[in-house]
């Protein structure tokens, strides 16, 4: 390639230098032909280093720089996806988890709330029957002395008036015989005194 | 015109009978060239993930000028991608470096230009020659051509063939100098019309100096648009 432009630059020189002999010098600067071979060669000369340094050191490096540079973009936007990827995955499993516990969390809620109602149950139970007993014995202890009170009220009166008779009239009464008008008189005035 | 004359700078050189002295117009292109090696050489230098701005300014242009040879030539001119963008690079910074007050403008030169006009074109015929062997003649017959007008549109393709590095040299340089020798009349104007009647002048001269800078680039642009152009024309024959 470089072979070639040489070559090139060389004909057209011999080519140029052959006008430039043969041309005139006019009013312009630009068409005195004194100085045109050295501008020729000068710009052979800086225009050929400047392609030379150009094409071989410094677009290289400007060309690799912008591939390194997009292949690095590339490669960081292929980890962001990936982390994207990630990131949701994460957020799926925490949320599964979440579910998970909230469902054994009620579960445990409502075992306990049963345990609680059952055993709260038993309890009631175990009472109620202990306060139903209780009732029972107290019920019966009542009628026992509801049936007993009758003959201890009878004893009572007839002592009491045997006691009366004694200190009013001071006549030693019949046990008997004020046993048997007590039982008489509360005989016929059950209703009266109990109510029943 | 004394902005376009080139003069001796240090001792004469001469190989031969040709004088090859270092000139004004040497000195700024090998300015513009070590210009153009330093800015990309800093650069490439370093390879920052986010670059900084000599780094950007590198990697811009290196895919403006990738981008515009791709969509001229197509993928095949891959390999004159080196050329086309220090042709560019080339181009511009003398322009630009011509816009500098008491500089010189390398490009201003019918010379430079049409050796650099007709090294893009004897280049573009032989790579042409060599894709296509005689087949590159195909070229100057279009087809779907009427047999009748075919020896008139074939002289004429092979003179608007011919008169491509004659075009490309002479707009380069004629941009330039045209818009060099008007910022000289109207900066002569400012002289001559003193400090009343100078205003117009100066303010013509100031939205000259933003037009030239434009233009600068355009031609550098244009330049290396048309080589992508002629270079397609030899790789991608269309006919």
């Amino acid at each position: 390639m470089l072979k070639k432009i040489l070559f090139q630059i060389l004909l057209l020189n011999s080519v140029l230098i052959f006008s430039v002999q043969s041309a005139e010098s006019g009013g312009m600067p630009q068409l005195n032909p004194e100085f045109w071979v050295s501008q020729i060669f000068w710009l052979i000369v800086s225009f050929g280093s400047l392609f030379i340094v150009l094409s071989k050191i410094i677009l290289p490096k400007i060309s690799s720089n912008l591939e390194t540079r997009k292949s690095q973009i590339l490669e960081n936007i292929e980890t962001a996806e990936k982390q994207r990827i990630d990131s949701e995955k994460k957020i799926e499993e925490f949320e599964k988890i979440i579910l998970e516990s909230k469902v054994k969390a009620k579960n445990i809620i409502n075992k306990n709330r049963q345990k609680i109602i059952e055993d709260i149950n038993k309890k009631k139970e175990i009472l109620e029957k202990e306060i139903n007993e209780e009732i029972e014995t107290v019920e019966k202890e009542i009628n026992d002395l509801k049936q007993k009170a009758p003959e201890k009220i009878n004893i009572i009166a007839m002592e009491t008036s045997i006691d009366l008779l004694k200190q009013v009239i001071g006549v030693e009464v019949n046990k008997s015989s004020v046993s048997a008008i007590v039982e008489d008189l509360s005989k016929k005035n059950k209703g009266k005194y109990y109510g029943v | 015109m004394y902005q376009f004359n080139v003069y001796r700078i240090g001792p004469e050189i001469k190989i031969g009978e040709i004088d090859i002295s270092f000139t004004n117009a040497s000195l700024f292109m090998v300015i513009s060239s070590i210009a153009i090696m330093i800015v990309f050489n800093l650069g490439s230098r370093k390879n920052s993930l986010i670059p900084n701005k000599l780094q950007l300014i590198s990697e811009l242009s290196y895919s403006f000028v990738s981008k515009m040879i791709s969509d001229t030539a197509g993928s095949k001119a891959k390999p004159y991608f080196s050329f086309i963008f220090s042709l560019f690079m080339f181009v511009l910074f003398c322009n630009m470096f011509g816009m500098i007050p008491y500089s010189f403008t390398v490009t201003s030169h019918i010379i430079v230009t049409f050796v650099l006009a007709a090294f893009i074109f004897i280049g573009v015929t032989v790579i042409g020659f060599i894709k296509h062997g005689f087949g590159y003649l195909k070229l100057f017959v279009p087809s779907g051509v009427p047999i009748v007008l075919l020896p008139l549109i074939v002289v004429i393709e092979i003179i608007s063939y011919l008169s491509r590095p004659i075009s490309l040299s002479v707009r380069l340089f004629a941009n330039m100098m045209a818009g060099h020798t008007m910022m000289k009349v109207f900066g002569g104007f400012v002289v001559s019309l003193g400090i009343i009647g100078g205003w117009l002048p100066l303010s013509f001269s100031v939205a000259l100096t933003g037009l030239e800078i434009l233009v600068a680039f355009l031609q550098a642009y244009v330049f290396a648009i048309l080589t992508c152009i002629y270079l397609n024309d030899a790789l991608n024959l269309h006919h």
